[in-house]
């Protein structure tokens, strides 16, 4: 499944591709989730990953800081291939964990159901990965911190515990830990699934502030109407291969195949 | 009105010099406490270890968890310390013989604290094992995809996550730990409840001393109270209180 690269993105001219997805495959036992995807993005890109439940779009996006391991395909970060070996039973495991953990702190994930580390305040939570894995000073995290909670409107929360928050302050909270890493890619598995109707937009806001800013940053979403504007370019998976991509508008406005016509016939 | 109490008892018996039997009492106690508070902390580290082994470990070490958690859950403590005491002292020497070292005389202190943290490192297998399960999966894995090794995620995320749901059940444990050092006086281990009966054996005055004692545990497990209340409002920080 290659598909061509779409010369109109941003990022895509520079040599070392942000991320680059290399024909992966994951299988859960006899279930083949991914069947081979390929996929591209440059610095500055905001890819979109859409499809329809059990498409695997998660799958795919967790397999890329290795949360899940793939059953065959590699992962390269700003160039620099994740290193794998085969774990004897038909699958692959890290080779190196030292520069997994060194290319995680450059991927910042955001999880639908927020996975705040509920014994620590919002601020303990935000200085945690930049304190304990990069091992910047406290007093500079803390300050560095204090900017990003105030960049996502919770700077009255920090010594709040998450349990004392609702879904849209939590996942905004889990938005500033992201960001607390300094990210050259941010992951986000469909943040607002998880959240009531009226909290979503409050985090939409912040993503779309973080897009605007020219931020590497992929995104499974539900939102179809978000994912065309902050986005520019649109992945289409179906049964675990991509089905079609492209930018936005051509994505929407023109789908090429039967299957991304019909499922943005069910969404909308 | 309280004459009959005031006579009931030879008051000057609890002095802390002889004749008086405070001071032994009060001895009786610091090694009811060491066994305690040994025989927990072993305890603790073979339940930090069996709860790890029985989720992480393979088959036969998971098999071997349970035979150890299930045998000595299963018979009563008195039996098991009777068992181990003599059986172990007993197989230790054999040991020493056959590799033609001289027969020991094992201290009943260290005994005690064998016999207590095998005990207690049986059930605190199980308490940990189901804090260590009610530590969401979310947050190991928000601090796997954060760059933290292991170890890291054991120190800053499961201990820590877990502390909440271990804390009532370790609580239970330890009052349990402090009361069951009485059942080593049957083995001949000089602890608070074998000084007690030798006092009152001596004196005749048996309720004066069983009262004492009675009173020296209900001090330990109250203060014990205090301590565990500021653990557990710490432990709870991050968890609303439901009413």
């Amino acid at each position: 499944m290659s598909s061509p690269q779409p010369g109109a993105r941003t990022g895509a001219a520079v040599s070392k591709p942000a991320v680059e997805v290399a024909d992966l495959r994951k299988k859960f036992g006899d279930l083949e989730v991914l069947k081979g995807v390929s996929l591209t993005a440059g610095n500055g890109d905001v890819v979109a990953i859409i499809g329809g439940s059990g498409s695997g779009k998660s799958t795919l996006l967790r397999c890329i800081n290795m949360l899940e391991l793939p059953t065959s395909g590699a992962i390269s970060i700003q160039g620099e291939t994740i290193e794998m070996k085969p774990d004897g039973r038909d699958g692959l495991r890290p080779a190196n964990a030292a520069q997994l953990r060194r290319i995680r702190t450059r991927l910042a994930m955001v999880f639908q159901s927020f996975n705040l580390w509920q014994h620590m305040t919002v601020l303990g939570n935000v200085i945690e990965a930049p304190v304990q894995v990069m091992g910047v000073p406290r007093d500079e995290a803390i300050a560095r911190a204090e900017k990003l909670l105030e960049r996502v409107g919770l700077s009255d929360k920090r010594d709040v515990y998450p349990a004392f928050l609702s879904g849209g302050q939590q996942q905004r909270a889990a938005i500033a830990r992201a960001l607390a890493v300094e990210p050259e890619v941010m992951l986000f598995d469909e943040p607002t699934s998880a959240l009531d109707p009226e909290l979503v937009g409050e985090v939409l806001a912040v993503i779309a502030d973080l897009a605007r800013e020219g931020r590497t940053m992929l995104l499974v979403t539900h939102e179809m109407k978000f994912a065309r504007e902050v986005a520019n370019h649109v992945v289409f998976l179906a049964d675990g291969v991509i089905e079609e991509e492209g930018p936005p508008d051509l994505v929407y406005s023109a789908p090429k195949s039967e299957r991304l016509r019909k499922f943005l016939a069910t969404v909308e | 009105m309280f004459d009959w109490i005031a006579g009931l008892a030879a008051w000057e018996l609890l002095a802390l010099e002889p004749p008086g039997w405070g001071g032994v009492l009060l001895k009786g106690l610091a090694v009811s406490l060491q066994v305690a508070v040994g025989g927990y902390l072993l305890g603790f580290l073979i339940g930090v270890g069996g709860a790890t082994g029985k989720l992480y470990g393979g088959p036969i070490l998971r098999d071997i968890l349970d035979v150890y958690t299930t045998l000595v859950r299963a018979v009563p403590e008195l039996v098991l310390i009777l068992l181990l005491y003599y059986a172990g002292t007993d197989a230790l020497n054999q040991i020493m013989i056959l590799f033609g070292a001289e027969r020991v005389d094992i201290s009943g202190l260290a005994a005690g604290i064998f016999v207590i943290g095998v005990v207690q490192g049986a059930y605190q297998t199980e308490v940990l094992r189901g804090a260590f399960k009610a530590v969401p999966h979310g947050e190991t894995e928000a601090a796997r995809a954060y760059g933290m090794s292991p170890l890291q995620v054991l120190r800053r995320i499961t201990l820590p996550g877990m502390l909440p749901h271990a804390v009532p059940g370790l609580s239970n444990l330890w009052l349990i730990a402090t009361k069951d050092t009485a059942l080593l006086a049957v083995v001949g281990v000089a602890e608070l409840t074998l000084v007690t009966r030798q006092a009152g054996g001596t004196t005749k005055s048996y309720f004066l001393f069983f009262c004492a004692a009675g009173l020296l545990y209900l001090m330990v497990t109250l203060l014990s109270n205090v301590v565990i209340r500021r653990i557990e409002r710490y432990a709870r920080r991050g968890m609303p209180t439901v009413r």
